[in-house]
């Protein structure tokens, strides 16, 4: 192809393979670029589908997933499965959906040994550092617990009892007499297996497992706890400031010495 | 070819239906047992102590301690930056290594699960007498691989596998994935009516990756009694990549060795079934001299990788 030679014939030849690399650029380009949006699109994962413990963020996980279903294979429950084409997860990807089969949380993580990618990432030796998802409690307003109730099922099936889900005691206005025992998810603690959302007595579950970052707010970075700051620090960040005197609700008598109540000063 | 039939017809009458068709036989066989293995293992267990095959054919292990991986597939995933591999390196050398000795294509012939698909598909083009269609060039499908590597690598992630009818055909076969039979059917389709063994010659980037290998990969077809030839033209008839043959069958009077070096061969073995003057025969690469004619003499051997296209 490349004679340097200025005959009419070889500059014609050169034109041809000038013309047919820009063609095959164009289409390399092209092809690149529908095949690129698709997999933009298509990486979307449906909040209700979670993945196997040890998977990364999205956009890692689809990089390293070959889709061999080894993980499913060595899943001794019903859990895991891959995705068929027409559905929202990427094509071959494994997960799991908890409300139909939980992670059972397996002592020996058979998946993430079976993944021959490091996909399902292989530091992950406890299953306690899992990070599946994040329960939340979705619905307040159905939730037997909050309605006064003492469901406590998914409190009862959570394999980290007590530090994952906890029962908060909160007064029942209704009755005026008893306590709500409120679930309330600790992030630290839970594994997202979603044994929870499974074992959810209500027809539509209240709570449920989505990935982390569907379940997770944050604080703006610049934001300080007053309360954590004079614990770190010790001592009041701020010394000597002057003590206002307190606003009293009408109808009081102002009385500096007394307090409302509450623990702070 | 419509005038004798079909192609292969003289060497049924010669050596018999069942000789005629050996390597066709030998290729399903293979195709199947695979399949049937990565679906029977469980059940042969108690037997075999482990998985005979497990997984599918982008990673798998045999008995549970040797990893294979598909390299297309590994390559892509290194390239969307995921490059702690693990396991899936080691196989898919292993896999690079074994498809290098018997021929990068023989993926396409032996095991590829689209392969029955599409010989279906030519098998009623032949039949029927069918158009071949609009065919873009045969090098289509090397810019589609490139295409699959750079998507790979500007999106971070393997952007092809979400596409990939090969890889969504056996996963299906082997998860019992429900709408995978769409998939074989659009490759059915688009091979019988829109372009002539279109998919696997001129488009699938998977076949253009195991054909990169086989440019080098050690086993080959030699037509090594090439003098023998009669020009039935039975093997351009049934071969899936014709123009592979060319140089090795019509070669010996510009010094070409008889053995077909062209990667895009599949090792498939359908040229040797057909030939009634067993022109064809398996051997490996390094056996091409052209020893047939007066090119006999070892300074004048050409071994040569061109190929008119």
């Amino acid at each position: 192809m490349g004679e340097p030679s200025t005959s009419p014939a070889s500059a014609q030849s050169r034109r041809r393979f000038l013309a047919n690399m820009a063609r095959a650029a164009g289409g390399v380009g092209a092809l690149s670029l529908v095949v690129g949006l698709f997999a933009r699109q298509a990486q979307s994962l449906p909040a209700q589908a979670l993945r196997p413990p040890g998977a990364g963020p999205e956009a890692d996980f689809l990089a390293s997933c070959i889709r061999c279903g080894l993980c499913v294979r060595d899943c001794p429950y019903p859990t895991l499965s891959l995705a068929d084409i027409g559905q929202d997860v990427p094509v071959g990807t494994p997960y799991f959906v908890a409300r139909r089969a939980p992670c059972e949380m397996c002592d020996d993580i058979p998946c993430v040994k079976a993944c021959p990618t490091g996909a399902l990432d292989p530091n992950l030796t406890k299953i306690d550092d899992a990070d599946m998802g994040l329960a939340v409690l979705v619905d307040e307003e159905t939730c037997l617990n909050l309605l006064g109730l003492r469901c406590d099922v998914c409190y009862r099936v959570c394999p980290v009892i007590d530090e994952a889900i906890t029962l908060e005691r909160h007064h029942n206005e209704r009755t005026g007499k008893h306590a709500m025992f409120i679930p309330t998810v600790h992030s630290d603690k839970c594994t997202g297996c979603g044994k929870c959302e499974r074992s959810c007595v209500l027809e539509t579950a209240a709570i449920r497992v989505f990935p982390r970052h569907l379940a997770k707010g944050r604080i703006g970075e610049h934001y300080r706890l007053g309360w954590v700051e004079k614990e770190n620090n010790g001592q009041s960040l701020i010394q000597g400031i002057v003590d206002l005197p307190d606003r009293m609700p009408q109808n009081l008598p102002f009385n500096p010495g007394a307090t409302l109540g509450g623990k702070g000063k | 070819m419509s005038a004798k039939t079909y192609p292969g017809f003289d060497a049924v009458k010669a050596r018999g239906w069942l000789a005629a068709h050996k390597w066709l036989l030998v290729r399903r066989a293979v195709q199947l047992s695979i399949l049937a293995l990565f679906l029977a293992s469980p059940l042969l267990v108690p037997y075999t102590g482990a998985w005979i095959l497990k997984g599918n054919l982008t990673s798998s292990l045999i008995l549970g301690t040797v990893p294979l991986s598909d390299p297309f597939i590994v390559l892509q995933s290194l390239l969307a930056g995921h490059l702690a591999a693990g396991t899936a390196l080691i196989g898919a050398a292993i896999v690079l290594v074994f498809y290098a000795l018997v021929g990068g294509r023989a993926y396409c012939s032996f095991v590829c699960p689209m392969n029955i698909v599409t010989d279906a598909s030519l098998w009623l083009v032949r039949r029927f007498d069918l158009s071949k269609g609009w065919q873009p060039g045969r090098e289509t499908r090397l810019w589609i691989l490139a295409s699959v590597m750079v998507t790979a690598l500007i999106t971070g992630i393997m952007a092809w596998e979400l596409l990939n009818p090969v890889t969504i055909l056996h996963r299906g076969l082997v998860y019992g994935v429900g709408y995978v039979w769409t998939v074989a059917l659009a490759v059915f389709l688009y091979d019988l009516v829109v372009s002539r063994r279109g998919w696997c010659g001129h488009l699938c980037p998977m076949g253009a990756f195991y054909g990169l290998l086989g440019k080098v990969s050690l086993v080959r077809v030699s037509a090594a009694k090439r003098q023998a030839c009669n020009d039935c033209m039975d093997c351009y008839a049934i071969c899936p990549e014709p123009h592979v043959i060319t140089p090795a069958l019509r070669g010996a009077d510009g010094g070409v060795g008889p053995i077909i070096l062209s990667g895009d061969c599949t090792n498939c073995g359908r040229c040797i079934d057909v030939c009634s003057k067993d022109v064809f025969a398996f051997d490996v690469r390094f056996n091409n001299a052209s020893t047939d004619d007066k090119f006999n003499d070892k300074d004048k051997m050409i071994s040569t990788d061109r190929h008119a296209a």
